[in-house]
């Protein structure tokens, strides 16, 4: 009996280590979740208050499977058609350091979602709620804030940067630690 | 007009300056604009007053130049809706302003075409013709032809269907609209239209050579040049590329897109077209300048348009028919192997064709092209055309890409190279009538700048590190140099002011497509950034900082 009991202990320890990752292949599709509001500045009046978080941020930031549906959703919704793989063109950079709006999970989603007034289009109603939350989590992994066991790997088309997963966090990019 | 005259020749009679003093050129005054974007704008001098469009926000202002300093006399403001900067394809700019009968016209990024008092500044009529919510805005100077003000769209990278539109110059309202797609009736081809060459006759070809319904989001815009010839009561404009850049996604010929069209002022009805690059496979728009020059072709007096073409060559039309008469690079060309003048057609080569899926390398040149929309200037003392142009080459991908209205569609990735030489600019003197360079001048940068030339035999451009040059106009020697505070991207000009003396004028202030780098402020680790121009201008950021500042100069 005992080496049913060791096989059976050995493949229950395996089964614990093995922490699969959540991959909710049916995302919800309802329209225009996340009302919460997102504030585009730090300097709040009176001191800096606690902004709003959302639960789907965390659930979407560093899960790999959203974030290589990200990657699809930036091209086929022609995101790239104006930030290119990252370094911008029509729309800024989205790999480097600088962010216009706020770099949070919260802040990118209500970007796509809402617009913003200097060119920035509104996808409101016209990208499923769940999509911009994934947008949002390859945005950010465009910049190095993304882990890289989650991130991206390298394309298939043609090598126009590093992969999203060996991307410098690009908050101390050429900066001396 | 920005081209000088109908015939847009840049070619100034003033030779006050000229090759033994230009060395002493000096600053008479300059003029922040207060927009550090790309400034490829003309000033514009009428009497005594000098006019300037800016960049996005589109401010006009006028400068008395009969006093010290050119104070400003008015400005105006027509405050642009800000969401167009997120639909213009390659920085915010505008070419210029036209005047006529006492009038300023301009075009706004966002779709409208405004009428100023040009003594007040006070509008007269603003005319909204462009939808920035399908993508459309408005880079181009306006060309004013018998009481129309001629303006086109852009959006060629955003699947926007391309038009020219004839505005009465009175109240501004519209007296035709020729689209550069779809069908006959809507492109004004009627009865009179007589194309040279057999590809450019048939029936609804703007319908017939797509797939079907592809003419509505095939742009062939038209943000370039227009030139008018009034004995043969013709203006000639060019078309744009063909949307989306991914050329498996629209089979066929595309017309009417990267061509030529002749059209009568008055009704806008075509008289000929003839297409550059049919089927066009790297976003070689054909909205350059056309200079129209009597001349000996050949032992024969001809009237000819002179194009010096994004594809790389420089084209001599008959302009009363479109036949081709010459068609010789003038740089570096291996996307075609030439032009074969019994049919007109671009023999295009086969190993750098681009498809879905398919990385293509080393094609020259760029889809920026052999030259962009920075126009050349023809000196008749001399016969030469100064051509102020690019060197570079580029690898191409074409991807898959779905059709948003009032978002980008091109379908292909591109990361630009430097040309052969690694130069990736060039300012090269064509003798028109021998077909080939007379001289040739090297540049860092590519020459995003247009030129000037004068009776004092004297050419000036600019470049994208910030220089300001005058060199010979017959043997291409650097007479006199000045650094400004950035990158030039402008079309110089040169005037006689109030006092009689002649003045030279700039503005500097980098940016469009090749310098959206720094005034757009991308990041040159992606080497696609830019629709892939961005590749090839890395360093650019340590060069220069973008600017907005007119420089006019003197002799002392």
């Amino acid at each position: 009996m005992r080496p049913v009991v060791a096989l059976l202990l050995f493949a229950s320890m395996a089964l614990a280590a093995c922490q699969r990752e959540e991959r909710d292949t049916r995302p919800q599709s309802a329209l225009g979740s996340g009302e919460q509001p997102t504030p585009v500045t730090t300097l709040e009046p009176g001191g800096q208050r606690p902004s709003p978080t959302d639960n789907k941020a965390a659930s979407f930031e560093a899960n790999a499977f959203h974030l290589s549906e990200g990657k699809r959703l930036f091209g086929w919704f022609n995101c790239s058609g104006c930030h290119a793989n990252g370094g911008g063109g029509m729309g800024p950079a989205l790999m480097d350091e600088k962010w216009i709006y706020g770099s949070s999970m919260e802040s990118i989603h209500a970007t796509i979602r809402d617009g913003r007034p200097n060119g920035m289009p509104s996808f409101r109603d016209k990208i499923p709620d769940d999509q911009i939350w994934e947008l949002a989590a390859f945005v950010r992994s465009l910049s190095g804030n993304a882990p890289s066991s989650a991130a991206p790997s390298r394309n298939d088309d043609m090598m126009v940067h590093p992969s999203e997963n060996r991307m410098p966090d690009a908050a101390t990019l050429g900066k001396s630690p | 007009m920005p081209a000088k005259n109908y015939a847009s020749t840049r070619y100034s009679e003033l030779a006050e300056i000229n090759e033994g003093n230009v060395k002493n050129l000096q600053v008479a005054f300059t003029f922040s604009t207060g927009v550090n974007k790309g400034q490829e704008a003309a000033p514009l001098v009428v009497g005594n007053t000098m006019y300037i469009v800016t960049p996005f926000p589109n401010i006009v202002y006028a400068l008395d130049l009969s006093k010290p300093g050119a104070p400003m006399k008015w400005k105006y403001e027509p405050n642009p809706e800000p969401a167009a900067q997120g639909v213009a394809c390659c920085d915010v700019v505008n070419r210029g302003a036209a005047f006529a009968d006492g009038r300023i016209f301009f075009n706004t990024l966002d779709g409208h075409t405004i009428a100023l008092d040009a003594t007040s500044g006070q509008p007269i009529w603003n005319a909204h013709i462009g939808n920035i919510n399908i993508g459309e805005t408005i880079t181009m100077a306006p060309l004013v032809v018998k009481g129309n003000v001629l303006v086109g769209n852009s959006g060629g990278e955003m699947g926007v269907r391309g038009w020219v539109k004839a505005l009465d110059a009175g109240d501004g309202h519209v007296v035709w609209t020729a689209y550069n797609t779809g069908p006959d009736k809507e492109v004004l081809i009627g009865p009179d239209f007589k194309p040279h060459y057999d590809m450019d006759k048939g029936k609804d070809l703007g319908v017939t050579t797509w797939p079907p319904e592809a003419w509505k989001i095939g742009g062939g815009n038209m943000w370039g040049w227009i030139s008018y010839d009034p004995d043969l009561n013709l203006i000639f404009h060019g078309t744009g590329n063909p949307g989306p850049w991914n050329p498996d996604l629209r089979p066929g010929d595309n017309k009417w897109t990267s061509g030529i069209f002749a059209r009568e002022p008055d009704t806008g009805a075509a008289k000929w077209f003839y297409q550059w690059s049919p089927h066009d496979l790297h976003d070689y728009d054909g909205i350059n300048e056309q200079v129209l020059l009597d001349m000996n072709w050949q032992g024969k007096p001809r009237k000819v348009l002179v194009r010096p073409e994004r594809n790389g060559y420089l084209y001599v039309l008959d302009r009363a028919t479109g036949e081709v008469l010459s068609a010789k690079p003038y740089g570096p060309v291996n996307s075609s192997k030439g032009v074969d003048l019994k049919t007109g057609r671009l023999m295009e080569n086969p190993d750098k064709l681009t498809g879905t899926g398919k990385v293509v390398r080393d094609i020259c040149p760029t889809a920026s092209g052999l030259k962009d929309w920075q126009p050349s200037a023809f000196s008749p003392k001399t016969g030469l055309l100064y051509i102020p142009h690019n060197n570079l080459c580029m690898d191409e991908e074409g991807v898959e890409v779905n059709y948003t209205a009032g978002t980008p569609y091109v379908g292909m990735n591109v990361r630009m190279i430097p040309g052969p030489g690694g130069n990736r600019g060039a300012f090269t003197a064509w003798d028109i009538a021998a077909e080939k360079p007379a001289w040739s001048l090297k540049e860092n940068f590519p020459v995003w700048s247009g030129a000037v030339v004068t009776a004092g035999d004297v050419v000036f451009y600019g470049t994208m590190e910030g220089w300001f040059k005058a060199v010979s106009a017959k043997t291409g020697d650097l007479l006199w140099q000045f650094k400004t505070s950035s990158g030039i991207i402008g079309q110089p000009i040169t005037y006689r002011g109030p006092d009689g003396h002649q003045y030279v004028a700039i503005l500097s202030g980098v940016g469009g497509w090749a310098g959206a780098i720094v005034s757009g402020d991308l990041d040159p680790r992606d080497a696609t950034a830019a629709l892939g121009f961005v590749n090839a201008m890395k360093d650019l950021k340590n060069a220069t900082t973008a600017g907005g500042t007119l420089y006019v100069f003197r002799l002392p």
